[in-house]
């Protein structure tokens, strides 16, 4: 039962500078939403206050709304840690424990959240593997660290880890950034399947990629550096690279700028 | 560990030495001259190392041939007259005790600091506090040591009293009424002098844990503590290793601090509160102004014990510090 | 258990477990009221029970906070909160322990320090001054403790820039690892042990009398491994371009050290002379076996015994009178501010000097 992201009004902050300004915005529920736009633009700034990691950055600060369903993630008496454990993330460099098998990677999460038997560990981690297409590759060294896997599989270890605890929502930032083509692919493959439980929001560089494995995706854009970045428009992705509504989306896609 | 991920890369492009030879003349003077004065000056370190094994041994020979009674297991230190006995038992046992009551209070309380200013403090306070302990580091023990004497020690006698009433049936903590000049109290005063140390070595270790896998932590939905002890004590560990094993290092070796505050005597005794015992490096000093040159001698022996002992305690930190290294792939 | 069933079905069917975002938090003033609440009690108890130690009142009041805490938190918001309230606290009960006894150690020194601290005390020597009587001062003492940490100096800091270099620039080989050993295994000799080596070889064997220098060599041996190893730290931020590209235009290797490499690091080099100078200021173990300790001027280093500072607190704690004891945390007051101000000179340096892309 992936949730629908309700934003409103939201800008953020480091310390006096305002990184992103008045977002409003609503994500549709198993589906991939892309953000695209120029380098500084906040879309990954945008994308942390969606599990209130922004807040964590020194100086970091939100101000407006994000509801997750009927819940406001900023309202009082939420706590960050249940916020975090309903929308998971998956960063752009692939980071394993490094001092941890790759099982106990896995694991790392539910242990957080409460004692398993063995066998029902057992389980949820071969599925989550298994859900982020790596058990094939990884079942016979699962008490090997994590470390010692390529980087695709780093990746896909990552995304094994943030789906075992059942998240809402799963969060990506340019998640393929780091990987070669052959891993991309196989990322992008897995995004696909994973959006048929999950609500899925990817930032990403590469607009073939957005066109590819995204549903909607939005726009971002600053109107100079030290301004704070906007949602310029979100739409379906079809009409976003065919036929945007604004000029400056158009001119991103088509290379003009950026 | 900044000197081992540095020292990674070749210190210089080895093309430079060949191109001398290359060029088919002589080295240059300049060159031999200079390259002569630096390898002479680590020659002469090396041999300063070598003079100070070799001398201590010599020394220490003449005085362990000359003891009348076992050396290591004496519990008496008489280094005059014509039958000297004298044994380094209770040194050993004093020095290790109190360096072992330091490490324990010294080491978690340490670390406890270190992540004070590495994750919990504001980060104004932070980094104030950071540069306080770097110059708390560099306070002289026998600072350390006047304080200890003279107000630590009035100050611990109540506490002691305390502790023999709850804990007195130990034996380990029973408290006769006097100045509270023990082993434990050097143990307290030690930890208090080393903590600095450790915990700006810890302090620098975990600033550098690796900022994703602590995002990594917290994006699993991780609480503070849990962030800590998932990404940022297994990186940490080594590192709290060599600090300690530092922090052990110089309280072993620590002369005027415990000089001042403990009340030696030549005895083992049961309880840790009450005066008395001695460490090798006290011993030293107490007895050094009396000692005429076969006494001298019988301290220096013990002085090489010592040494030994630290030696061993270095070797063994730089051994788990290697080991750790290979294991946890710190490069990540 | 129900809620464990609830959770496998989840896994497999993609029925994620129903998780309330919100969490019954103890509300902000919590941890501050408690704190205070804990302190009441601890100085209630400490006042009823009669304990005279104001360190027994502080232990309870820290025992009664951290255990009131994790308790609290546990009834209210469950056990990994009260995990993460346990581990802050006791972080934060570790650096109030840490911070009393290093500040009463700071503020004993300066303010027993500061009675007797004056001109007078600066520019005097003890002379035939009975140790009970007031008076006297440390000028001898704060003669020697220059002469003694200057000479060690001067041999240490060639020896160990020399060695540095050799290590960083020419060093390969067999030497270079024996070298590089037993600058780590010197780094840890206790300073009472190199004062036993000079005290065996310069006075036992070649039979010379105490004397300041006696005393700067064995600071010397303490100094030499410091100054190597910060040496070597600075060398090796040296990026390697600076060195090829000087090399490239047919400046002989020796030159290139001389005038790219020691001028690129020269700034980070003196900052870790002058620690290692402030770390050896304040040795005392050595200077006693090997100085002595002097009442009167003796401004000749190389004969006869000295007064250092460190040693002159040490010996008049030993005299156990008043007026000693004031001159012992006056001379341990101008001994801190003195390595004190050596030390943030020294960090004052690096930061200025620091090379761009260092750290």
């Amino acid at each position: 039962m992936a949730k629908r992201i309700d934003v409103s009004g939201l800008s953020a902050f480091y310390g006096s500078h305002k990184a992103i300004d008045d977002i409003s915005m609503t994500i549709e529920p198993r589906s991939v939403t892309a953000f695209i736009g120029p380098s500084g633009c906040g879309k990954s700034t945008f994308l942390r206050t969606l599990n209130r990691m922004h807040e964590v950055t020194p100086g970091g600060r939100v101000e407006g709304k994000v509801m997750l369903d009927d819940e406001n993630l900023y309202g009082s008496g939420v706590d960050p840690v249940a916020v975090r454990r309903t929308v998971g993330m998956v960063f752009q460099r692939p980071n394993p424990f490094p001092t941890m098998s790759i099982f106990d990677n896995v694991a790392a999460g539910l242990r957080l959240n409460g004692s398993y038997k063995k066998s029902e560990l057992k389980d949820i981690v071969e599925r989550s593997l298994k859900g982020a297409n790596l058990w094939n590759e990884v079942k016979d060294r699962l008490n090997k660290p994590g470390s010692g896997l390529s980087g695709g599989q780093q990746q896909r270890l990552c995304i094994a880890r943030a789906i075992a605890v059942e998240p809402q929502v799963l969060l990506m930032d340019e998640p393929c950034s780091a990987l070669d083509p052959i891993s991309t692919l196989a990322i992008e493959d897995l995004i696909g399947e994973l959006k048929e439980r999950f609500t899925i929001v990817i930032v990403t560089h590469n607009m073939q990629q957005a066109a590819r494995v995204s549903d909607r995706t939005a726009f971002f854009n600053l109107a100079a550096v030290g301004k704070p970045g906007k949602l310029i428009e979100i739409d379906e992705t079809e009409r976003i690279f065919s036929n945007p509504s604004v000029q400056a989306t158009e001119d991103y896609i088509s290379g003009r700028f950026g | 560990m900044n000197s081992s991920s540095l020292s990674d890369t070749p210190p210089t492009p080895a093309s430079t030495d060949n191109f001398a030879s290359i060029s088919g003349k002589s080295v240059r003077p300049g060159d031999r001259i200079f390259l002569g004065l630096s390898r002479g000056s680590g020659i002469a370190l090396l041999v300063i190392m070598a003079a100070i094994a070799a001398f201590l041994t010599y020394r220490s020979v003449l005085a362990i041939s000359g003891d009348k009674a076992n050396f290591f297991t004496t519990l008496d230190w008489n280094a005059t007259g014509t039958e000297p006995k004298f044994g380094i038992a209770v040194l050993a046992f004093g020095t290790v005790v109190s360096s072992v009551i330091a490490m324990a209070i010294a080491v978690p309380v340490a670390v406890g600091i270190a992540l004070f200013i590495s994750h919990y403090a504001p980060r104004k306070l932070a980094s104030t506090l950071g540069y306080v302990i770097d110059l708390l580091a560099a306070v002289p023990s026998i600072v350390y040591g006047l304080w200890g004497a003279l107000f630590l020690v009035p100050h611990l006698t109540g506490l002691y009293g305390w502790l023999d009433d709850y804990l007195g049936w130990t034996g380990i903590f029973e408290y006769g009424d006097g100045a509270a000049r023990s082993l434990f109290t050097v143990g307290i005063l030690l930890a208090i002098m080393i903590l600095p140390i450790v915990t700006s070595v810890s302090r620098e270790v975990f600033l550098q844990a690796p900022k994703m896998h602590e995002e990594a932590a917290l994006a699993l939905g991780a609480t503070r503590w849990e962030v800590i002890r998932m990404s940022v004590l297994p990186f940490g560990r080594s590192g709290i290793i060599s600090a300690s094993m530092l922090g052990l290092g110089r309280a072993l070796g620590e002369t005027m601090a415990v000089a001042t505050v403990l009340s030696p005597s030549f005895l083992i005794g049961k309880s840790l509160l009450d005066p008395g015992g001695g460490t090798f490096a006290q011993n030293i000093a107490s007895k050094f102004s009396e000692a005429d040159e076969f006494g001298q001698d019988a301290l220096i022996a013990s002085g090489l014990v010592l040494f030994v002992i630290t030696l061993l305690v270095n070797g063994a930190a730089r051994l788990i510090i290697a080991r750790r290294k290979e294991y946890s792939g710190a490069a990540a | 258990m129900s809620t464990l069933t609830d959770r496998t079905q989840v896994a497999s069917g993609g029925t994620p477990l129903p998780v309330s975002l919100k969490q019954a938090r103890l509300p902000r003033w919590t941890p501050p009221v408690l704190a205070l609440v804990a302190a009441g009690a601890g100085c209630g108890i400490g006042l009823g029970a009669g304990l005279d130690s104001k360190i027994q009142w502080g232990l309870i009041t820290a025992l009664l906070y951290i255990f009131g805490t994790y308790a609290l938190s546990a009834a209210v918001e469950g056990g990994r909160q009260a995990k993460d309230r346990l581990a802050t606290s006791l972080v934060w009960t570790a650096f109030l322990l840490a911070v009393i006894p290093l500040a009463s150690l700071l503020w004993e020194t300066v303010a027993r320090g500061i009675k007797v601290l004056d001109g007078y005390f600066l520019s005097h020597s003890m002379g035939t001054l009975p140790d009970a009587m007031p008076g006297g001062g440390i000028y001898h003492a704060i003669l020697g403790t220059l002469e003694q940490v200057g000479l060690a100096t001067l041999i240490a800091a060639p020896i160990g820039l020399l060695t540095a270099i050799y290590l960083v620039e020419y060093g390969r080989g067999k030497l270079a690892k024996t070298v590089t050993f037993f600058v780590d295994v010197m780094t840890g000799i206790p300073s009472i042990v190199a004062g036993l080596f000079i005290l065996s070889v310069w006075i036992l064997i070649l039979g010379f009398g105490p004397s300041g220098f006696a005393g700067a060599m064995a600071l010397a041996i303490l100094m030499m491994p410091v100054v190597v190893r910060s040496t070597e730290e600075m060398l090796k931020l040296v990026p390697n371009e600076l060195r090829e590209a000087s090399l490239a235009l047919g400046v002989p290797k020796w030159r290139t050290i001389l005038k790219v490499v020691l001028p690129t690091s020269i700034g980070g080099i003196t900052t870790g002379v002058m620690l290692a100078v402030a770390r050896i200021t304040g040795e005392t173990a050595p200077v006693l076996l090997l100085v002595w300790g002097a009442k009167t001027i003796n401004s000749n280093p190389f004969e006869d015994a000295q007064q250092s500072l460190p040693l002159y607190v040490f010996q008049q704690w030993q005299q156990g009178s008043e007026a000693s004891y004031d001159r012992a945390w006056a001379a341990a007051l101008v001994l801190i501010a003195f390595v004190m101000i050596l030390n943030l000179v020294a960090r004052g340096i690096a930061r200025w000097k620091a090379p761009k892309s260092g750290r």
